[in-house]
């Protein structure tokens, strides 16, 4: 993975320097809040509900063993033991004080990691596919491109003054795993007629409250060109994006009233002026960046077969596990394994300082090390033995993080909401919960198939709930908590905004109402092989809506 | 009825001022404001203190009593005086060992 070079090491020492000095001078009273809210934005520290929250930068997801580790001593020095892992592969914690944080900053440096641009109207964390330089269907990994974008992006004069947030998704294989539709930028790697690399370029996607797919205004960017067309696309929306309105800032809201024609032609008249500067990477530049995620040296492991048969053989838990939580790697000796942070009944995302200790064990005996924060909210080892499967297995037993759920009904994602978050208008990890706890059957879940739960408790929509195939979002009416339901959405490369099903539903009813639509699919499916999305894009809303709302719906 | 909030500036800690001026971290110590006159001095007093940087993000909330304990009116501020309501092993519910009513 990416180390730092000395640039890389003097600048974050620098900044976490100048941050200790700006929190005591905000301790002391020097400067105001008005004056010290946007520093402390600028480094990842909000005020939310019970305390301070600290969001710490994850590039695309990406973690080494010792990082995991640092990540486990901040949560038991300075927090409450565990953090919370975001749908923006970041990670949370939401008790620390502030006169903490530029210690627990110091010691973050220390690992190569840090809080700047997690938050503010700045280009934010890129994210990349979580099983990048491992799965079997790539055309390349992304992460050297999202280190690029990373490295341009950091601090970067003309950018840090956006009209609002900006955020970057890459992916590099057919199928989308990084929803790079739904972002400010989506670039997803291909390879021309001619064996090239490069990107078909999306821009102005979101969530939000103005939900928008993004448009393609590339079909092919040569790799070369990433940096010049980024700035160039960067240029039109500083310079036309909306200041006068916060909700109509974000660079979805400028393509969707200019046009996508017209934006394109903006942004390929800058990239025009933009093409043959020094933005154009050299190739030597991308093969330097490209070493850094060299895939580790994979022994030969073909034992793994008949390990893996003998062992799925005796145990069902076991089996059920390999099922689900496994992802085709590159080399046939080896898998990505996804560990589910979605216990039944648990906190989405959260992991407790002993669950980050043990998992960076598991990754370093045997995982080369490496580490993956997934958008879903979940951690993966990328590259495992499928001879040491079982190994890993019973370690997660013991830890508590053995759960078979990836993509089914309780892999759920959720944001805070209203048990943490200042924006939030309801909560949304008790729904969570109470949905997970519904559908605990192993049977049951792996019936119905692959189901995407997003919850988010406030139309921001950090929980995605605009794409998640039944999306649940939290709002307040009279004072008290309602859940609307979205149905159909998807974040992956066929993406579509879910679309409302009807009325809300109380804290009581929004689990009930989950489980009639759960088996309104399974009653009206053709068959076990076709997934609820699917069967929703079929049928369209009706049955789902009279199942929920009965004669009414009919009459309406 | 009304009651003023805000963080600690230091650790962000959720506080109420008290009737004898000092900021609480139990809601029960919080001052209740009936009339114009002392919310007037609620506002003025956390004014004060934001303007000393003792606390931050100061703001009047509405109460009203249940069962003879005061009882923020809504459900945010409930979850501010109590902790998460998904831990309640964590926060001000867990000092006291008693939850507050979600």
């Amino acid at each position: 993975m990416y180390r730092y070079d000395e640039f890389d090491h003097a600048f974050v020492k620098a900044r976490v320097a100048e941050f200790g000095d700006q929190v005591g001078r905000r301790l002391s009273g020097e400067l105001t809040e008005d004056q010290f809210k946007p520093l402390r934005l600028m480094n990842g520290v909000y005020l939310q509900l019970h305390a301070y929250m600290l969001r710490i930068a994850i590039p695309y997801g990406t973690l080494s063993s010792r990082q995991m580790r640092m990540l486990a001593h901040i949560a038991r020095t300075y927090d409450k033991g565990y953090g919370h892992f975001t749908t923006r592969q970041n990670l949370q914690f939401h008790w620390p004080a502030l006169k903490d944080i530029p210690q627990i900053l110091e010691d973050l440096a220390t690992v190569e990691m840090h809080a700047i641009q997690t938050s503010g109207n700045c280009i934010r964390n890129v994210t990349a596919d979580h099983f990048a330089g491992a799965a079997a269907d790539e055309v390349a990994d992304p992460r050297p491109y999202a280190e690029i974008l990373r490295q341009w992006s950091s601090l970067h004069p003309e950018f840090s003054y956006l009209p609002r947030k900006f955020k970057i998704a890459v992916t590099g294989a057919e199928r989308d795993r990084a929803a790079v539709q739904v972002h400010d930028i989506g670039l997803h790697l291909r390879k021309d007629a001619s064996g090239r690399l490069g990107f078909t370029v999306y821009v102005g996607g979101g969530l939000g409250r103005t939900p928008m797919i993004g448009k393609k205004i590339r079909d092919f960017l040569p790799e070369e060109d990433l940096l010049s067309y980024t700035t160039a696309i960067l240029r039109v929306y500083n310079l036309h994006g909306r200041r006068d309105n916060k909700y109509k800032a974000r660079i979805k809201i400028l393509v969707h009233e200019t046009g996508t024609e017209e934006l394109a032609a903006q942004v390929e008249k800058e990239f025009e002026a933009l093409k043959e500067s020094e933005l154009k990477l050299p190739e030597a530049d991308i093969q330097a960046i490209d070493a850094y995620f060299a895939p580790p040296a994979l022994p030969a492991r073909p034992e793994g077969d008949a390990a893996l048969k003998a062992a799925t053989a005796a145990d069902g838990g076991f089996a059920d596990w390999v099922r689900r939580n496994l992802n085709t790697h590159k080399n046939p000796d080896y898998a990505s394994v996804t560990i589910s942070l979605k216990g039944i009944g648990e906190v989405p995302g959260d992991a407790s300082a002993d669950q980050m200790d043990a998992v960076a064990d598991l990754a370093e005996r045997y995982g080369f090390d490496e580490i993956r924060v997934s958008h879903e909210q979940n951690l993966i080892l990328p590259h495992v033995a499928r001879a040491d499967l079982r190994a890993v297995f019973d370690r997660l037993v013991e830890i508590g993080l053995a759960t078979s759920n990836a993509g089914l009904v309780t892999d759920i994602i959720a944001c805070p909401g209203l048990d943490y978050c200042a924006l939030a208008n309801a909560r949304s990890i008790p729904v969570a919960q109470q949905i997970s706890t519904r559908f605990a059957s192993q049977a049951r879940q792996e019936e119905i198939g692959d189901l995407k739960i997003k919850i988010s408790g406030c139309i921001n929509a950090c929980g995605h709930h605009h794409v998640g195939h039944i999306g649940i979002l939290g709002v307040e009416k009279k004072g008290a908590e309602l859940y609307q339901v979205t149905l159909g959405g998807s974040g992956d490369e066929n993406t579509s905004i879910g679309e409302i099903v009807g009325r809300g539903f109380g804290p009581d009813e929004i689990v009930d109402a989950v489980d009639t639509i759960v088996e309104t699919y399974l009653a009206h499916r053709q068959d076990k092989d076709e997934p609820f999305l699917a069967a929703y894009r079929r049928l369209g809303s009706a049955p789902f809506k009279e199942a929920l709302y009965g004669r009414e719906a009919k009459a309406a | 009825m009304k009651l003023l909030t805000a963080n600690r500036l230091i650790d962000g800690e959720v506080v109420w001022l008290a009737a004898d001026g000092h900021w609480a971290e139990d809601i029960t110590e919080a001052e209740i404001a009936r009339d114009e006159e002392a919310i007037e001095r609620l506002e003025r007093t956390g004014r004060e203190a934001a303007a000393r940087n003792e606390v931050v993000d100061v703001n009047l909330i509405d109460v009203e009593f249940v069962d003879g304990a005061i009882r923020p009116i809504r459900l945010r501020e409930r979850i501010r005086a109590a902790g998460p309501s998904i831990h309640p092993d964590l926060g001000k519910q867990a000092r006291r060992g008693v939850l507050a009513p979600v």
